[in-house]
């Protein structure tokens, strides 16, 4: 499903991914964990197309098709998802009507016929049974006034409203508490299904233990510099971040040698 | 560039003088105000961009332009009653005057609890002459203001409210100045008068637009109000000004309100039309523990140029005033903000803040805001700020992340963006009215129609 192949990109003309390599296949959940700073949210971002991170050398396919050709808009209609570590608000406009406007550009790009309001309710309140979220949010603004809480339970229900084929979390559970984490991890898990995947990127080994990945992987310095399965985040969660550190050291020491 | 000053007054000058003969039967002090007023304009002329308050707002247009009076001739009244929409809230209590002409027959108060005054401003001068030479044009001073002198000069219909002490009034009163395009510049002098007597409430609705289409051959048109608001004691007024009038129209409208002991005024200015539209605002604090709540969205795409103006007067202690102006400006609309806020030597206990936001959306609009305070107190809050920006990068991609595309993104955010100053409107239908123009002005893709 997606391919990232010696991934290089910049922000404000600083390198902050210098070589990703990924493969993530259909069914699967994978966690990128690594230290602040590693690059991690820039990684999610240049997947959903962020105008401020430019891609220098690599390349990335998804579906066979080359991801970086494709706007953000349309990435977002084939089917990939970010969710937001910090969620913007739009005063003004209703999360509903935000999220039938989304919904149907999706259904239109696919040649489907779009939902009216009412039809589109019904599929609404379904969904927020997925996030237990109180009704009275649907006719809310797009996140304002939400707690930090309700703003990922909100991201969690635009994904569950768009279904997307690639999901990727940018510290979802950053700043949640234990209830906050414990939904939002049935939500995903109720979302995960064969045909799609999820990269979850995240600081803390607590959300693994909500939602199990098959892969995990460290990133440090802009690079996945260790992969192994979930067992290597109880590692992390053990032994912190510094023995890879000593080993990511010792081995490029060996390489200039 | 600049037409001759001595032939815009000789313009202005015929037209007062047959004015003056046509009304040969007003009273004596009503002849003389209106000669004084002639007499300052003329001294005047129109303002240019050598003066400060009229920096940016270059109105050369207008002042070489004549107009005629604007009368009902060649009027189709039933297609300007098919045309007309009124909405609900102002079904049973709305004065309606075309190309400034008060239109009986359009008109309705029944609505209005008994006692509270709501005419036709020729109407009151007969019927309520001692009120009226007590307190016409007694705020607003045309020394050294030209659209006021005009006014003042030429000023004969128009609304007279008077809200009788302890009168809630739920109702809104609402006014509707149309003008009819036409192929003949024509000009109007709207003016309003409001009292809000001793612990009263109400609210007061102007609106202001163009009814017909325009047409290549549609003339110019000038609308000239004036309006004055004395909030008394305790009074509470809703003031708000809804100005949608068609591109072919200059606007230069004067707002004058006095503030007594513990009133409140909240004042909602909308602007969306005009070609050349200039809302200016002045607002004296009388007496301690006063309120002034402003708040004005001002959208211009095209050509247009809006100019809002706002100046308040904290002469006394203990008094606040809130200014909260947006501005959207697109394609090569220009826009300018000027709010001056002045707190006196003696105005102790004084919080005055004012907010001026500008959302730039193309690369040739262009605002120029400036918002001032001077204080002269010392135990004062005050505060101000202006913002000129773009749609922010993060907020659209938001939604762009959502699939949404990057038009209806733009358009998603530059509502919200809006929205603020409509949400706050407590007359529903009228609200709702201006949610749909607003919005469909926004995703309209031809801005810079005409």
């Amino acid at each position: 499903m997606l391919e990232i192949r010696n991934l290089h990109a910049t922000v404000n003309d600083v390198e902050i991914l210098r070589g990703i390599n990924l493969v993530v296949k259909p069914g699967e959940i994978h966690a990128i964990m690594g230290p602040n700073g590693s690059g991690k949210s820039t990684l999610a971002k240049v997947l959903a197309g962020h105008p401020s991170y430019v891609v220098t050398q690599g390349e990335i396919l998804y579906n066979g098709r080359n991801l970086l050709e494709l706007a953000p808009d349309e990435r977002a209609r084939e089917g990939v998802f970010l969710a937001f570590q910090y969620p913007i608000e739009i005063p003004g406009v209703s999360n509903a009507s935000f999220l039938r406007l989304a919904y149907n550009q999706k259904r239109k790009h696919q040649g489907e016929e779009e939902l009216d309001p009412l039809e589109f309710d019904d599929l609404l309140q379904e969904k927020i049974k997925i996030v237990e979220m109180d009704k009275a949010f649907i006719n809310r603004s797009v996140n304002e006034g939400f707690s930090g809480g309700e703003k990922k339970r909100n991201e969690i229900l635009q994904m569950a409203v768009l279904e997307p084929q690639l999901a990727i979390l940018d510290e979802t559970d950053s700043g949640l508490d234990i209830d906050a984490l414990r939904i939002i991890s049935n939500g995903v898990n109720q979302l995960h299904t064969d045909t799609n995947a999820f990269i979850m990127v995240t600081h803390y080994q607590r959300l693994l233990n909500y939602i199990q990945p098959d892969f995990v992987h460290v990133q440090m310095n802009g690079r996945l510099v260790k992969s192994g399965g979930k067992e290597l985040a109880l590692l992390l969660e053990e032994k912190g971040y510094d023995w890879i550190k000593d080993e990511e050291e010792n081995r490029q020491t060996a390489a200039s040698n | 560039m600049f037409p001759e000053r001595s032939k815009e007054k000789s313009q202005y000058r015929d037209g007062f003088e047959v004015f003056l003969t046509a009304q040969a039967n007003a009273p004596q002090w009503l002849a003389s105000l209106r000669e004084r007023a002639f007499a300052e304009f003329e001294r005047l002329g129109f303002p240019t961009i050598a003066n400060e308050e009229w920096k940016y707002t270059n109105i050369a247009p207008l002042a070489g332009q004549a107009f005629r009076r604007g009368s009902l001739e060649g009027v189709d009244l039933a297609q300007v009653r098919r045309q007309l929409r009124i909405y609900p809230e102002a079904e049973r209590s709305r004065l309606v005057f075309i190309n400034g002409v008060y239109v009986p027959e359009f008109s309705v108060i029944e609505g209005l609890p008994a006692g509270v005054v709501v005419t036709n401003l020729a109407e009151g001068l007969a019927t309520r002459q001692e009120f009226l030479e007590a307190n016409f044009a007694t705020l607003a001073d045309f020394e050294n203001r030209a659209f006021t002198a005009l006014n003042t000069a030429h000023a004969n219909d128009g609304a007279l409210i008077v809200i009788p002490r302890g009168k809630v009034v739920e109702t809104p009163i609402n006014l509707f100045f149309v003008t009819v395009a036409s192929p003949i510049a024509q000009v109007s002098f709207p003016r309003v008068l409001i009292h809000a007597g001793e612990a009263s409430i109400a609210t007061v609705v102007e609106n202001f637009l163009t009814l017909g289409e325009t047409t290549p051959d549609t003339a110019p048109a000038f609308t000239c109000p004036v309006t004055e608001i004395r909030v008394g004691d305790g009074a509470n007024l809703e003031h708000y000004k809804v100005q949608k009038e068609s591109l072919r129209t200059f606007h230069i409208a004067n707002t004058f309100a006095d503030l007594h002991h513990t009133s409140v005024l909240n004042s909602n200015s909308i602007s969306l039309g005009g070609q050349i539209a200039r809302n200016r605002i002045a607002v004296a604090f009388k007496a301690e523990g006063g309120e002034m709540n402003a708040k004005g969205l001002y959208y211009a795409t095209g050509k247009q140029l809006m100019d809002s103006r706002l100046e308040v007067d904290h002469a006394v202690p203990n008094c606040t005033s809130q200014l909260l102006y947006k501005g959207m400006l697109d394609d090569k609309a220009r826009g300018v903000f000027n709010g001056k806020v002045f707190v006196r030597h003696d105005a102790q206990g004084t919080n005055a803040i004012q907010t001026n936001k500008n959302l730039l959306l193309s690369q040739t609009a262009r605002i120029d805001t400036k918002p001032q305070l001077e204080i002269f107190a010392d135990d004062v809050k005050c505060g101000h700020g202006a913002t000129v920006g773009q749609l922010s990068q993060d907020e659209l991609f938001y939604l762009l992340s959502r699939g949404i595309e990057t038009q209806a993104a733009r358009n998603l955010l530059t509502y919200a963006f809006a929205h603020e100053l409509v949400e706050h409107i407590k007359i529903e239908s009228l609200k709702e009215e201006l949610d749909r123009t607003i919005s469909s002005r926004i995703s309209s893709t031809e801005h810079g129609f005409e």
